[in-house]
């Protein structure tokens, strides 16, 4: 800009050995230029490492859990009174059935390994035990009816202010107003860590697992909120792609160049900049309202998100089919093609690795976009079962990855906070994982000239 | 080069291939060629010359209808291909442009091996039954390119890894395997050096035999050596039109004369 401009210093009969002024502010301009650049992405990356320290550290935390290994006693007087293992009779005995065993069983290991407690009432385990244990417990005993009688060795997941302990969240002073738990509690789980009992593993429920009460943070597991997400994004796949590629391949081709095809480009360009809040409250008026499709279901964030990302998709194929030289399509109506021949044997597979770019782009924006999930339902405590098949995949109340982690960041248990950045870890690996596809595949249907 | 002998010209009473009354080419407003009245002979090689802009390259694509893709672009007139209207509503342009070849100005093979190049006409048009004729016909159309030699060991080799000149006698082998009865080519050396422009006018020169020609040029030498008719084209006009020998020597039109002898372009 500035160089431009005339200065009146024009060059003066110099030598090349040295630059003239002009030269030297030219240079010096360029240099500071350089100098902005460097500046601007060094800042970027700064954040970059910034945001990914903060998540990693937050996070990485929700990928482990503690457990404590527990002898239990299926006491047969109280599991099965009649005798005879009957499942029915069996399955009368509910939860609350087997919670004193386990804390039978605690207290029991504790006093055998010689710990010495002020508790005196097994009871007084219920702090260090997840309430999702005697379900646990349970489901085996109505499994293996035959080991009712026996001493079954569980490992049990500890309550979350015992895995909170572990990782540093809780400490004595953190709990003084605390009326789960207290400071002998958190001695016992010392002890129970040098005997071994009670230690950190791996959690394949948290990425595997359903959906917790609010109540049982140890529990709560991303995984089936995945499966929303999965067959959501089948939903945008096989709707989005078809559609958006038949759209811009009309638009780019064979429409005729009027008021009606510019009136459509604009309003294309125009609904990729819509707030994703009002896809949602249009998939709510339109899908559940007006169609009456099941509320929740993924089917209806599937075609919410597909309006969403139809745009996305339309205007990188677009552009995608415009990088297509014009001499490809000369060539191909020149030795007799049909203009549909043209496209679809010459200018499609030159535009597929931007048109295949572009998909993926738009189905990871999809993957990530929570708003609209808002408003038709699917946040909340939903997701506590598995689908049990494709249909119910589609059609049965669920959630998705960011509005899990949306409903987990929201409640109270500080527990929930870990796992809100353990579940964001899990959808920034899938969004890795779908832009180094996008680059693969790019790579391989890249054809030279 | 310059100085090359006009070709000694041997126009027989040869059969009107195609037959332009009163062409006119408007681009929206623009009116781009004017009153154009043209008899291209059979098995001859004309060359449209003039300067930028005056309308030959449009003349041309509208031979084969390739001004349809434009939507701004309209017709007037009359063109016929051995007496049959090709702007008649019954006329497929499909059909029309596998018999009316093109060759462009810049080589565009397509991004495949070069036996799928010369291979994609006759396969869309159904010219082969097997495997076998279609090898053949590749062969033949690759021989009269004047390039088999060059690529015959390597078919499979991508059409764009060619040289400029290869790549655009590859154009014209792809052009001629769709056996057409006319080839335009749209400056087909503009993008060539001089050893290739030598070998792609030869090859002009032998296509005359089967063919009718027609060839858009820049060049006057290049008219000069290959055609034997020359057509004038200025500002949307055409002015002249005759024996190549009887433009370059003795033009009618002052027009013509100040372009050949470089005083407008």
């Amino acid at each position: 800009m500035t160089d431009a401009t005339f200065s009146g210093d024009a060059p003066k009969a110099s030598g090349l050995l040295e630059a003239d002024a002009r030269t030297r502010r030219r240079n010096a301009s360029e240099r500071r230029f350089r100098m902005y650049g460097l500046a601007a992405i060094g800042a970027g990356m700064f954040f970059l490492v910034v945001l990914l320290t903060a998540i990693v550290s937050n996070g990485i935390g929700a990928f482990q859990q503690t457990f404590i290994e527990v002898p239990v006693y299926l006491d047969p007087a109280k599991l099965d009174k009649n005798g005879g293992r009957d499942p029915a009779q069996l399955a009368k005995v509910s939860t609350f059935g087997y919670t004193p065993l386990i804390q039978t069983g605690l207290y029991q290991q504790v006093r055998d390994a010689g710990i010495e407690t002020g508790y005196e009432d097994a009871r007084d385990m219920k702090a260090l035990i997840s309430a999702s244990a005697a379900a646990q417990v349970r489901d085996f005993a109505i499994a293996n009816p035959d080991r009712i009688g026996d001493t079954v060795t569980f490992r049990i997941l500890a309550s979350s202010r015992v895995d909170g302990y572990l990782k540093g969240r809780v400490s004595r002073d953190s709990i003084a107003q605390d009326k789960n738990i207290d400071a002998g509690h958190l001695e016992l789980v010392d002890a129970l860590r040098e005997d071994g009992a009670l230690r950190k593993r791996f959690n394949w429920d948290f990425i595997l697992g359903a959906d917790a009460s609010e109540s049982r943070a140890e529990q709560a597991g991303l995984g089936v909120s995945m499966l929303g997400s999965l067959f959501m994004m089948l939903v945008v796949l096989f709707l989005a792609l078809p559609i958006g590629v038949a759209t811009s391949i009309y638009l780019e081709e064979f429409a005729p160049t009027n008021w009606m095809t510019d009136f459509i480009e604009v309003n294309i360009s125009n609904l990729a900049a819509v707030p994703s809040i009002v896809f949602g409250i249009l998939g709510l008026a339109v899908f559940i309202q007006f169609i009456h499709l099941p509320q929740s279901a993924p089917i209806v964030g599937g075609l919410t998100l597909t309006l969403m990302t139809l745009p996305t998709i339309v205007i990188s194929t677009r552009a995608a089919l415009k990088a297509v030289p014009p001499s490809i399509r000369d060539a191909a109506l020149g030795v007799g093609a049909s203009k549909m021949q043209s496209v679809f044997h010459h200018v499609l597979p030159l535009a597929m690795p931007g048109i295949l770019t572009g998909t993926i782009i738009g189905l990871a924006q999809a993957l990530g976009e929570t708003a609209p999930l808002l408003l038709i339902g699917m946040v909340g405590y939903i997701a506590t079962n598995y689908p049990d098949g494709v249909i119910s995949g589609f059609l049965s109340p669920n959630s998705a990855m960011p509005a899990q982690i949306y409903e987990w960041a929201k409640r109270a248990d500080p527990a929930y906070y870990e796992r809100a950045w353990g579940g964001i870890i899990v959808l920034l690996v899938f969004l890795l994982i779908m832009n180094v596809i996008a680059v693969i595949l790019r790579r391989k249907f890249e054809r030279r000239w | 080069m310059y100085d090359a002998p006009l070709r000694k010209t041997d126009v027989e009473a040869q059969t009107t291939k195609i037959a332009a009354r009163d062409v006119q080419v408007y681009y929206g407003d623009t009116h781009a060629i004017k009153d154009v009245s043209v008899d291209l002979l059979d098995k001859t090689v004309t060359s449209f010359i003039g300067p930028s802009g005056c309308g030959k390259s449009t003349f041309l694509r509208c031979l084969n209808r390739m001004n349809d893709t434009i939507d701004i672009c309209r017709v007037e007139g009359l063109i016929s291909l051995d007496g049959q209207d090709i702007y008649e509503k019954r006329v497929d342009p499909v059909q029309l442009r596998a018999k009316v070849g093109m060759v462009f100005q810049k080589p565009n093979p397509f991004p495949k091996s070069i036996y799928d190049n010369v291979a994609y006409g006759p396969k869309i048009h159904g010219m082969a039954r097997n495997k076998a004729e279609l090898d053949e016909i590749v062969e033949k159309a690759l021989r009269r390119g004047a390039i088999w030699d060059e690529v015959k060991d390597r078919l499979d080799a991508p059409g764009t890894g060619l040289s400029g000149g290869q790549q655009q006698r590859l154009c014209i082998a792809r052009a001629v395997a769709t056996e057409p009865e006319v080839l335009l080519m749209d400056e087909p050396c503009s993008a060539l050096d001089p050893i290739a422009t030598a070998q792609v006018e030869e090859l002009i020169d032998e296509l005359r035999e089967q063919y009718s020609v027609v060839i858009v040029t820049h060049s006057m030498q290049q008219a000069a050596r290959v055609s034997q008719k020359t057509a004038f084209f200025h500002l949307g006009n055409l002015v002249e039109y005759g024996e190549t020998s009887q433009i370059f020597t003795n033009p009618t039109d002052p027009r013509t004369e100040s372009y050949i002898t470089g005083r407008i372009g």
